[in-house]
């Protein structure tokens, strides 16, 4: 059911809160402890398309602020964060994905974005332009989006 | 030690560390900055009380840049942007606007009328009852006793205009105000410092206090003194003035910015000011 709800979400993009079964960001349930158990989609996450997302400069860049063996190829990753080799096994996926979500629910003082959030937004703009924002329901990143990196993350064994 | 090793040493200091850790000493501190081989610039001071303990130490963007980068700012002739600054100087001493006078026909030389004013800037201005910028005592001199018309404050005439003015001062400490009638604007400007704007939820401060010394990518973390602005960014061949600066940083949180000029980036721009006092003005600063 939870996949026929996707397809038709993809098929009619028109209406994406209306028809998709995505969690919309207020409605994503958190632990206590920051942890988010379900797929925001109920697609499975595509490692690949996460690696693209995780590395674009407008889209997730985890590689802005993260060191990880996963992209070792790329030039100058920042250190801002834990390097993130070996992090599935730090983590379990639930809590990763509470992490990608809004890492504010595990780390509360952290300075990593909520990348599926839309509360507490002081001053929304546009994009990168410095304009207000068009819009307030705008995320980061999509649910889908999330659940691929997250499925890129769940990768990151060991040495890798 | 290589760049490489170096960097790796820090990463293993930084995960030692954790999410939200200490900013790493990353940065040269053992560099001495000499200008033209005699001026000798005050580039690391203790943090002023005020500061309540947010700094150890308050450390100049000039250890942050690489030994190529430092060097330009050392020798005028290496400095690119000292050709703006001789622009500023042909345009002091230029007639323009409907009274038939210069800048140097109340103030003379520049030299001597600007030493100093650099150094205190943004500064409340009594008879106007408000915070004032540099560049707005430019255009009140220009449209008031000049009868030119007002600079923008982002354009090459204004920019190239507080760079050879703000050179006047170069080497004086920073000593911005923050006093009486100052006081309410750098409260303001604080409450800016750490408001966490736009999407991406981040203040001056989660970059410029908690990750200084780090790295966003290849952008190495300073401290974001303002002590060397207008400032040239070897990228862009120009010179970036104070207030596109602090535009650009809170649009890059992904918010809605304040517009170059406003009272809020005056007021942000005393705070920020304040951070550096006691460091030297190295105006005009090289930076990538």
């Amino acid at each position: 059911m939870r996949t026929l709800f996707a397809l038709c979400a993809a098929a009619v993009t028109a209406f994406p809160s209306i028809l998709s079964a995505e969690t919309m960001p207020r409605d994503v349930m958190f632990s206590d402890h920051g942890e988010v158990a379900e797929s925001l989609t109920g697609v499975p996450g595509n490692p690949e398309e996460g690696f693209k997302t995780a590395t674009t400069k407008s889209l997730g860049n985890c590689v802005a602020c993260h060191v990880a063996n996963g992209w070792k190829d790329l030039p100058f990753p920042g250190n801002i964060g834990p390097d993130l080799t070996g992090v599935a096994h730090r983590y379990d996926e639930a809590h990763l994905r509470g992490i990608l979500v809004n890492s504010k629910k595990t780390f509360h003082e952290t300075v990593m974005p909520a990348f599926y959030n839309v509360d507490d937004i002081i001053r929304p703009g546009d994009r990168y332009t410095g304009k207000p924002a068009k819009s307030l329901d705008v995320t980061i990143l999509t649910a889908q989006q999330i659940e691929d990196i997250l499925a890129l993350l769940m990768t990151f064994n060991e040495d890798h | 030690m290589t760049t490489r090793a170096k960097k790796t040493a820090v990463l293993a200091a930084v995960m030692t560390v954790g999410f939200g850790g200490a900013a790493m000493a990353e940065p040269d501190l053992d560099a001495k900055l000499v200008i033209n081989d005699e001026l000798e610039m005050t580039t690391i001071v203790e943090p002023a009380p005020y500061l309540d303990g947010a700094l150890d130490q308050v450390i100049s963007g000039w250890h942050f840049r690489d030994a190529a980068t430092r060097a330009m700012e050392m020798d005028d002739f290496e400095n690119p942007a000292m050709n703006f600054v001789e622009d500023g100087l042909a345009a002091w001493d230029a007639v323009d606007g409907t009274e038939g006078k210069s800048c140097a026909s109340c103030h003379g030389a520049i030299e001597e009328g600007m030493r100093g004013v650099r150094a205190v800037m943004p500064k409340y201005n009594e008879e106007a009852g408000d915070l004032w910028s540099l560049e707005e005592y430019i255009n009140d001199c220009r449209v008031n006793r000049m009868g030119a018309e007002a600079w923008n404050w982002d354009k090459t005439p204004m920019k190239v205009m507080t760079a050879a003015i703000g050179v006047q001062s170069r080497g004086m400490p920073v000593n911005v105000a923050i006093d009486g009638p100052a006081r309410p604007y750098w409260e303001q400007g604080k409450e800016m410092f750490y408001a966490r704007t736009g999407l991406l939820q981040m203040s001056c401060a989660s970059c410029h206090e908690e990750n200084y010394g780090n790295y966003i990518r290849a952008d190495h973390l300073s401290q974001g003194h303002l002590n060397g602005f207008p400032t040239l960014r070897l990228k862009k061949g120009s010179l970036v003035s104070t207030h596109n600066r602090l535009f650009g940083c809170v649009r890059d949180t992904r918010a809605e910015s304040y517009p170059k000029g406003s009272a809020e980036l005056k007021a942000l721009e005393l705070y920020v000011a304040s951070r550096g006092n006691g460091l030297s003005v190295e105006t005009p600063a090289v930076r990538p």
